[in-house]
This record gives structure tokens, C-alpha cells and sequence, in this order.
């Protein structure tokens, strides 16, 4: 059996009476870059946070690295050990970075908490992160308010880094940024995976996106998988309608805004008749 | 000759106060014909927003103008205090880009639609009839009802709508619209777009449309002006945006889009966008560009047309970019 670096069985969540996450299963090998779309409702950020474990799920299994973490962690030990091999890059660099805390502090704390190293070791290491990034020391001494959002999505990715995690998920993570710099950083992730073969969850709503970064794909709508597969099939022969809507949506020239407004309504009656 | 819907004649707009003292504008010109669809795309700190704005002279506090930004031949920046607020009210309207940062959600969806009208003396009854109407053609569902609702009872795209209705309440020539649809999800800012682009052909509205999106300016604009570090970089048909960008910063930002039909990755331009006061001597975009000369950092390149297109770049006329 191969392991997988991250292995999701039938999550469900619900928060009062309203599911937001019902029976989502996926796997994503190591090294591998899966991608979880959907609109706001679908449950993609939900996921996330039950990956990451800022939610509980009500059920179902997450592993890493062949490991379960669906029950809590019992002990400081265990929390250390599940966030080293699982970390986040948030949407918005402007409120993931404390504002009080140096470039340089900010990706010594991993540093700090996850390994046993003299202050020098410490120290290289934390260079070696930033410049991994792009960053050098004129940053390294800097508060977040001196940087522009991507140097701060940078700084983000290389705190992220400082675990060596399996899997980094990425919460919307380039679209804060303007066009010119995200893909920048979109060069910047591809060349760390290739480098370092850790895999990514990309969330996004951006299908064009998922096109360049993704290897497999992953469609939500209200709480459920309505699609997955590898990305360039799903994209190009996308067999469920709110697949194809969201293709269609994508702005581009020759793009009828009023067509796809239509195959919306019909699509939100479908629903609502089914359920 | 009948005056133009939107002229913006050599815009500079700039902070005058202590400090915080800069330009933000530099020579700005655009024009929007009647019932014309018009993008101005550029990133964070281009000056488009203020750009737009000044249109309505919503200037940042403490900023001077010079130049002339005319409606119908009328110049809205010197023009008097009772006038500017009858323009603002039936001439010229604008949607911003967070419904919910921008209608009071202490008050009912009524109050906020019919708000102009009842100023400029319409009856209480009249104007609540004409906001049914309003909302009703932005296609919100039992339009009666939803007048007596509170903003937080609407989704993001559904109150953008409103925001729309509000905006068409006193039948303006020009509709401004910053970045209308950045906060909404894909489908519904198809939508929302459906629904702008629609009742623009209805009223035979000008539309002034803020983005930061290229793709999605081009999909519904006649024309685009891209924006640079305070000043206009290129102005071009749509089509031939896509076709042959003239300026280097446009085809960065073309290769830096992440699409769908094709297989070459998203290229990115080195370096970050910069304003208008961080901006070197010369062309602004010199320091980020491959095919920069020495003489581009000497002097500011004119703006020039080359086939109908218009370009500031020093090279304009020999290079072609794909």
C-alpha cells in the first residue's frame, strides 16, 4: 500500500443545524498538489480548518503520513508533533503577520519550538528560510509594516517551511496579491515542491489557477464533492453542471455573462428540487 | 461639436498635507462616450480608484487638483457646492466594491434606495414604487418585501444589487463603478456583470468600470486604459489589448494572468508595482522592465498614438510584444 502524505475519509461538520461539510474524501500523495475549489458556502475553508485543526470534525478520519488526528491531541507533545507535519498559509498577509514581531523572530519561533538548536544553528537556518523565499537580511530586521503583501505572503511561506512539513495547506493564498506578483510566488511554491517534495492543498476559487498549480482537483458546492479528479481532465471535460459553470464563469473574451447567469438559476432549482 | 459624457483633460492630483505630502496622479486623460463601456485596470497603488472618484470630486482629504475632470462640458472641480451635489445626485453615480462597508446596515434597504429621490423632493410613496421598480430590474425577488429589510438579511451578491438599484435611483448618464464585483464569488459576478452590461444598453449608460482584472475589463468594455504608478500607460480597443499590447507593462501583466485555455504558466513581472511617489525619474516602469534603455530613466515618455492605439513607452514604436 503506498502512503499517502494526507488522507481525508468522509469529513462532516456541521455548525447548529447547517452542514457545511458533508462526506468529503480525498488523498493526496507526497509531493503531490490537490486542489479544493469552491464558492463561499462550499465548505472549502471548513476543510481546511478541520485539516489543520482549528475545527473538530463531527466525523470522519484525517491522517498524515498514515497517522490519524480526527480525536484531539492529548498533550503538548502530540499538538508539536501534528503542527510540524502540517502547516498553513493564510489569505491575508496583512493580518497573519504579528505586527510587533521582526521578519527574523517570526521564523525563528518554529524554529524554536520544533527543534533542539544552539541560537547560531538557529540563526543560519533561519537565512537559509529567507533566502529559500527570496528575502534577505534588509527584511529579516523589518516589521511587517515595512513589507508589501508579497513580501509578507513570502515571509509567511518561509515560517511555514521552518517545520519541514509533509503537507502546507495554502487558504486562498495568492489572492490577496496583485497579478504581477502572484504568479511570482506561484513560481516561487512550484520550484520549493519540486525542491523539497512537500505536497500542497491549494484552496481557491480561482479555476484558472488551479489549471498551473494543481495536479488533481477537488469540486465543492454546498458542503459536498460534486467532482475530482486529475485537473487537466476536469478542466477540459468537466461532467458535473456546477463544474461546467464554474468553467464557464471564468472571465475571457467572447464570455456571456447572461448565459451563465441563467445556467445558475437553473442549476440552484435543480437543487432545490433534489434535496 | 457636443461635449464629451467624461473628458479628464491632464489630471495631477496630489497630498498637500505636511508629512504625508505626494503626488498620487500624474496627467491623467480619459474620455467615456454616451452608452461607451470603458475599463481602467491597473494594481494596487496605480491611482485608478482616485482616478474614479475624482469624477465625483471624492478626493482623499487634504489632496489638490489641477487639470479638468468635465460631465457634459461641466467641470466638476470647480463647479459650486449645490451643483456638484445635484450632479452627484442625477447625473453620476458610483458602486464600490463592499456593498456591506458601504450601505448602512442600521437602516432599511428602502431608506437606502429611495434616499436620493426623497432629497431631490420625490413624494414618500412615488419613491417607494420606483425603488420596487429598481430592484425588481436588478432581480431581486419580491422587490415590495425586501424595501423593508435589513442589509444583513442579503448575501454579498444579492446586496450588491441593491447597491446597483441605489446607484440607477436617479437615472445617471454615467454609472462609476469600482471594482464592483472583486468581493463576489465567480458566478455571481457573472451576474452582477450580466445585469451592469444589461441595463447599460437599456439607459444607453456610460460606464466607467475599476478593475484590477484585465481579462475581465476586456470581456465587457469597448475600450481599456491601463494604469501605471499614477499615470496612464496605454489605451487601447479591447480586442486589441489582447492582440498586440503596445506597452511592456500590459503584456507583463497578459503573461502574468493565470488562464484557463492555455498550458504556459503565469509568468511573473520581477519586482513590485509601485505608486506615483515611489516612482523613479523617467518612465515609472523602467526599473521592472526588459527592455529598458538608459533613456528610459530620463524623461517621462509621452503618450502617443501608434494604429489607434495609445502608448507612453519610449520604444512603443519598434518593439512587439506577444
Amino acid at each position: 500500500m503506498t502512503e499517502y502524505a494526507l488522507e481525508v475519509e468522509n469529513l462532516r461538520k456541521s455548525f447548529g443545524g447547517q452542514v457545511a461539510v458533508d462526506g468529503v474524501s480525498f488523498s493526496l500523495p507526497p509531493g503531490g498538489s490537490l486542489a479544493v475549489v469552491g464558492e463561499s458556502g462550499s465548505g472549502k475553508t471548513t476543510t481546511a480548518r478541520m485539516l489543520v485543526g482549528l475545527e473538530r470534525p463531527d466525523a470522519g478520519r484525517i491522517r498524515v503520513g498514515g497517522r490519524d488526528r480526527s480525536a484531539a491531541a492529548r498533550g503538548r507533545a502530540t499538538r508539536l508533533s501534528r503542527a510540524r507535519e502540517l502547516q498553513m498559509v493564510f489569505q491575508d498577509p496583512y493580518l497573519s503577520l504579528d505586527p510587533r514581531v521582526s521578519v527574523a523572530q517570526c521564523v525563528e519561533e518554529p524554529l524554536r519550538l520544533h527543534f533542539a538548536m544552539s541560537p547560531r544553528e538557529r540563526r543560519a537556518r533561519r537565512d537559509e528560510l529567507l533566502a529559500r523565499v527570496g528575502l534577505g537580511g534588509r527584511e529579516a530586521d523589518a516589521l511587517p509594516r515595512r513589507l508589501s503583501g508579497g513580501q509578507r505572503q513570502r515571509v509567511a511561506l518561509a515560517r511555514a517551511l521552518a517545520t519541514e512539513p509533509k503537507v502546507l495547506i495554502l487558504d486562498e493564498a495568492t489572492a490577496a496579491l496583485d497579478v504581477s506578483i502572484q504568479a511570482q510566488i506561484l513560481d516561487l511554491l512550484a520550484e520549493i515542491r519540486r525542491e523539497s517534495g512537500v505536497g500542497y492543498v491549494f484552496v481557491t476559487h480561482n479555476l484558472a489557477l488551479v489549471r498551473h498549480v494543481a495536479d488533481d482537483v477537488l469540486v465543492l458546492h454546498q458542503g459536498r464533492v460534486v467532482e475530482s479528479g486529475p485537473s487537466s481532465r476536469v478542466l477540459t471535460a468537466p461532467e458535473h453542471p456546477y463544474t461546467r459553470l464554474l468553467l464557464h464563469s471564468v472571465p475571457r473574451p467572447g464570455w456571456d455573462p447572461a448565459r451563465i447567469a441563467a445556467d445558475r438559476r437553473a442549476l440552484a432549482t435543480e437543487s432545490k428540487e433534489s434535496s | 461639436m457636443t461635449p464629451r459624457l467624461l473628458e479628464i483633460e491632464n489630471l495631477d492630483v496630489r497630498l498637500t498635507a505636511g508629512r504625508a505630502a505626494r503626488p498620487i496622479l500624474d496627467g491623467v486623460s480619459l474620455h467615456v462616450g454616451r452608452g461607451e463601456a470603458v475599463g481602467l485596470v491597473g494594481e494596487s497603488g496605480s491611482g485608478k480608484s482616485v482616478t474614479c472618484r475624482s469624477v465625483l470630486r471624492l478626493l482623499p482629504e487634504g489632496a489638490e487638483a489641477a487639470g479638468s475632470v468635465r460631465v457634459d462640458g461641466e467641470d466638476v472641480l470647480t463647479m459650486s457646492a449645490a451643483r456638484l451635489r445635484d450632479l452627484r445626485r442625477n447625473d453620476v453615480s458610483m458602486i464600490f466594491q463592499d456593498p456591506r462597508a458601504s450601505i448602512n446596515p442600521l437602516r432599511r434597504i428602502g431608506d437606502f434606495v429611495t434616499e436620493g429621490m426623497r432629497a431631490g423632493g420625490m413624494s414618500r410613496d412615488d419613491a417607494l414604487r420606483r425603488a420596487a421598480e429598481l430592484l425588481e430590474s436588478v432581480g431581486i425577488r419580491e422587490p415590495r418585501a425586501a424595501l423593508r429589510r435589513y442589509p444583513h438579511e442579503f448575501s454579498g451578491g444579492m446586496l450588491q444589487r441593491v447597491m446597483i438599484a441605489g446607484a440607477l435611483a436617479g437615472e445617471p448618464r454615467l454609472l462609476l463603478a469600482d471594482e464592483p464585483t472583486t468581493a463576489l464569488d465567480v458566478t455571481t459576478q457573472a451576474e452582477v456583470i450580466a445585469i451592469l452590461t444589461g441595463l447599460r444598453g437599456e439607459r444607453s449608460m456610460g460606464l466607467l468600470f475599476v478593475t484590477h482584472d484585465l481579462e475581465l475589463a476586456a470581456a465587457i468594455c469597448d475600450r481599456v486604459y491601463v494604469m501605471y504608478a499614477g499615470r496612464i500607460v496605454e489605451a487601447q480597443t479591447a480586442g486589441g489589448l489582447f492582440d498586440r499590447p503596445r506597452h511592456p507593462y500590459t503584456s507583463g501583466l497578459l503573461a502574468a494572468t493565470p488562464r484557463l485555455e492555455s498550458d504556459r504558466p503565469p509568468r511573473g513581472v520581477p519586482g513590485r508595482p509601485v505608486s506615483l511617489a515611489e516612482a523613479p525619474a523617467g518612465c515609472a516602469f523602467a526599473a521592472r522592465c526588459a527592455h529598458a534603455r538608459p533613456a528610459c530613466t530620463r524623461d517621462v515618455p509621452a503618450r502617443r498614438e501608434i494604429d489607434g492605439a495609445h502608448v507612453a513607452c519610449l520604444r512603443a514604436e519598434e518593439l512587439s510584444h506577444d
